[in-house]
């Protein structure tokens, strides 16, 4: 029986579904709160996301505007027929969305993020700066190799949350000179910065957003990771991974200043035992 | 294909209370023991979900401790995973419709069955107990990743909180390994005369595909839990490396890593996923089907998605692992399989919508869930290319994307999927129908909280916003992201008020529903051709055979418009 209007429920369900992918995609203006981009592989990570919303959100609209169609238009009654489809006419119908998705989804990962990808994990450019990060509950350590450009040797049996928080080993020469601080780090615009990572206790992850760095610190593992700060600024280093009931204070301060200024204030930073 | 001739089936129905509803062997009885064990487990685990809305909205109130908080999610997370929707949807409804699907009397081994149902109460219990004990409940995430979740110093719940996690999840793991031998052996081997593979309903397919994941990947959660408790409790290092400092002490553990519980947990997490979706999916299918009156589009391309997103389940473990610190061309080859995944989605995705074509709909609360659970595939599979793309993963990683991508993947698809479900096989369970009027408005008090609730997660995601972060205002830059919090915490509220409409109708319905006949819905799978309730053995008669395809909707135009699978060809 085919009748003239879907029933009131029929247009109400398909009416949800062209509100909320219309909402939907209006809420991508929620790309407007990704802070703002301070390191040289930030604009390739954002260039992936800006990417993916683009691909998922017609994806999304389309599929969502012929559900709600559907829902709509066959309500109505009618008299369904029962014809399976052969095999070569359901292949077919499979092509498209097969080779759509597998080209737009292998794009993101090959063409627009493969970029941002070896920028952060390949090679490191020549002249970085190499400092270090500790994590512990629930607090960030940071190490500057000191005047000599070595890190000190450091030993677990040393460390004492307040006399020597990273374990600095006072009979290594190397070791004197270095600087540790507390849940502050200084980095120079524009030149690239190598990160050793390691943890004192249990997993955290080093994150700053707005550069667009977050790598996990295994416990027993060096871990590292590399960026160039582009934009003089002051941000925030946050805890990515669960350490703990602490987990959420777990915060520091990240400085970039013009490397001359940089320069400068580490001149000013005494050696930890000096 | 044992038993498709017997007449009486094997077995006469048991006397007595005990037998027949308590320590029942009865498939049915032990589908729905499973499902009321998880409405209990999904109440505990949604006033979980509310205190943590609570503290989020108004942080400055520290309504919970910090080391509550950690509890909280951590518990939330346990909980509605494998002792909510495993239990619901795949040891529930998996018991209550192999055999009378397949045609069968009951599953392949009875007694086990019973075994899997007696083995996961103690389980619950153990869950529920942990919150009473020293330290709270485990605290370490529901990943219980260690050095937390292995050292009694690293925070407050890794004390006996922790054990009694890791003992629970072990019967988890015990249980749902008997049901899953259950489910492949009656499936493959308890099928009635005529019941080929390519006659199975779909929702079986599904069944018994996360019967084999769950096989292949939980042993590796057993291998890592016993690791774990030895870690904890015999003083090995199978996780710990040297060099742990807790407050000013060295530990003495040495040559372990953390990295080794991740690989394992994932292997197993993954594919749980998977074990999860499917049978929601297929529970879609069945109904789409019957309030379509459309045979589901593409069978055999179902089929086949179906058995890839299996294997490809198997070899994407590691983009959990982005940023654990591997090997950047491992991360590469996680990143370009993981994304291949969305393609067998959304292939099903497009049959389930294609369904829909030239039928004749009607919307009961059924098909409005099953719809709903079409919408929410869309939603969450889109949203896994954001995570599976290793180099947005690097921001996304850890932040409220992810926990709005998971609530639609493995929370709303696999709810709607135990909704549409429940609704459509009330009649069977029980003889009875759910009313139909609280149906609709549970399902439209739901969808209007829920979908915009997990949408904002996703946004708040977009801003930075990082999960178990018990008070985000420490931080600056997510302030925008975090402004959504007392809006999500009101429609969580909402989405909480609108699930007691759906027990209030379950309760009701159990005792004064409308009573309906052998089928209700005029549909054509097997269970439909016996009363309902179903007696025991399924069937007073001969157990029907295949005799066509399991979707013979639209056959003659008019009233009669199907004919059910076990009608002989003329
Ligand atoms: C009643 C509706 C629900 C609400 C309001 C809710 C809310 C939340 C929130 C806010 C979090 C994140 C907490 C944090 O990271 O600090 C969370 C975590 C989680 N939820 Fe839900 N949830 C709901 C239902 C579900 C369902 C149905 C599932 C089903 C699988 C689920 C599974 C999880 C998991 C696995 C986590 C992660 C726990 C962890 O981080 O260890 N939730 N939930
Ligand atoms: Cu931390
Ligand atoms: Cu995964």
């Amino acid at each position: 029986m085919e009748t003239a209007r879907p029933p009131a429920s029929a247009s109400a369900l398909a009416a949800f579904f062209v509100v909320l992918a219309a909402l939907t995609a209006l809420g991508f203006a929620a790309i407007s709160w990704l802070p703002v981009v301070a390191s040289e592989h930030g604009p390739g990570v954002d260039r992936t996301i800006v990417y993916i919303l683009v691909v998922t959100g017609v994806l999304f609209l389309v599929g969502h505007a012929v559900l709600a169609g559907f829902v709509w238009r066959y309500s109505r009654g009618g008299t369904p027929e029962y014809r399976p489809l052969s095999p070569k006419v359901e292949w077919s119908w499979a092509l498209l969305p097969v080779l759509a998705l597998t080209v737009a989804s292998e794009v993101g990962v090959l063409v627009i993020g493969g970029p941002a990808w070896s920028q952060i994990y390949g090679e490191t450019p020549a002249g970085a700066l190499e400092i270090e990060v500790v994590g512990k509950q629930f607090e960030w350590l940071v190490r500057y190799p000191g005047k000599d450009g070595r890190f000190g040797r450091t030993a677990a049996e040393l460390v004492h949350d307040v006399r020597n928080p990273v374990g600095l080993d006072k009979k290594d020469p190397a070791a004197s000179d270095d600087v540790v601080l507390r849940g502050a780090l200084h980095l120079p615009e524009g030149r690239p910065v190598v990160v050793r990572l390691r943890s004192l206790d249990v997993l955290h992850s080093f994150a700053i957003p707005e550069l667009r760095v977050k790598q996990d610190i295994v416990p027993g593992h060096l871990g590292r990771t590399q960026f160039r700060p582009v934009r003089a600024g002051s941000y925030e280093l946050a805890c990515a991974e669960l350490c703990g009931l602490g987990h959420y204070r777990m915060s520091g301060k990240v400085v970039v200043e013009p490397a001359p200024e940089f320069e400068r204030w580490l001149r000013e930073q005494a050696g930890w035992f000096e | 294909m044992i038993e498709s001739s017997g007449h009486e089936g094997g077995h006469e129905a048991p006397r007595g209370f005990l037998r027949r509803y308590v320590f029942s062997t009865d498939h049915k009885v032990i589908g729905i023991q499973y499902f009321l064990t998880a409405v209990v487990m999904a109440l505990v685990a949604t006033v979980l979900a509310m205190l943590i809305r609570v503290q989020l909205a108004w942080p400055e109130k520290a309504v919970v401790a910090p080391e509550t908080y950690v509890s909280l999610v951590t518990m939330h997370g346990t909980l509605m995973v494998f002792f909510v929707v495993s239990l619901a949807l795949v040891s529930g409804f998996g018991n209550f419709l192999i055999p009378l699907h397949v045609g069968a009397r009951d599953m392949a081994y009875p007694f086990l069955n019973m075994l899997s149902f007696w083995v996961i109460v103690p389980g619950c219990v153990l869950m529920l107990a942990s919150f009473l004990v020293e330290g709270g409940a485990a605290a370490a995430g529901w990943t219980a990743y260690p050095p937390l979740s292995a050292l009694g110093k690293a925070v407050p719940g890794s004390g006996l909180g922790q054990t009694l996690w890791l003992l629970a999840m072990a019967l988890f793991i015990a249980s749902f390994t008997m049901g899953g031998l259950n489910y492949v052996t009656t499936i493959v081997n308890c099928r009635t005369r005529g019941m080929s593979m390519m006659r199975l309903p779909l929702v079986v397919w599904t069944f018994l595909i996360s019967a084999v994941l769950g096989l292949l990947s939980f042993p590796a959660l057993t291998a890592a839990a016993i690791l774990l408790l030895l870690d904890r409790h015999a003083g090995t290092s199978f996780y710990l490396p040297a060099g742990l400092v807790f407050g000013n002490e060295t530990l003495p553990h040495q040559g372990g890593t953390p990295l080794l519980f991740q690989h394992l947990f994932w292997f197993l997490g993954h594919p749980e996923v998977y074990v999860l979706v499917l049978p929601a999916l297929g529970i879609g299918f069945e109904v789409i089907a019957a309030f379509a009156r459309r045979p589901p589009f593409g069978y055999r391309l179902s089929v086949y998605s179906i058995l890839v997103i299996a294997v490809l389940s198997m070899i994407v473990w590691g983009h959990h692992m982005f940023v654990s610190g591997m090997n950047p061309y491992l991360g590469k080859y996680f990143s370009i399989v993981t994304v291949l995944i969305t393609v067998p989605f959304s292939v099903l995705g497009l049959n389930l919508i294609a369904s829909l074509w030239r039928g004749r709909i009607r919307l009961d609360a059924a098909m409005l869930f099953a719809l709903g659970l079409v919408s929410a595939i869309g939603i969450g599979g889109l949203g896994g290319l954001y995570l599976g793309t290793a180099t947005s993963d690097l921001y996304f990683h850890d932040s409220y994307f992810v926990v709005g991508h998971f609530h639609f993947t493995i929370g709303t698809v696999t709810f709607f999927g135990i909704y549409a479900g429940t609704y459509y096989w009330f009649p069977k369970m029980f003889g009875r129908r759910m009313d139909e009027g609280l149906g609709r408005v549970h399902f439209w008090l739901t969808v209007t909280s829920l979908f915009p609730m997990f949408l904002l997660m996703h946004y708040q995601g977009l801003g930075g916003l990082l999960r178990r972060t018990y008070d985000p205002t420490v931080y600056a830059y997510n302030a925008a992201a975090r402004g959504l919090n007392l809006s999500i915490t009101l429609l969580a509220f909402g989405l909480g008020a609108g699930q007691i409409v759906f027990l209030v109708n379950l309760f009701r319905s159990m005792f004064a529903g409308e009573r309906t006949g052998e089928n209700p819905w005029q549909a054509t799978t097997l269970e439909w051709t016996t009363e309902s309730p179903a007696p025991h053995g399924n069937w007073r008669r001969e157990v029907p055979s295949a005799h066509r395809s399991p979707y013979e909707y639209g056959r003659n135009g008019g009233a009669e418009d199907f004919v059910l699978q076990s009608a002989e060809k003329a």
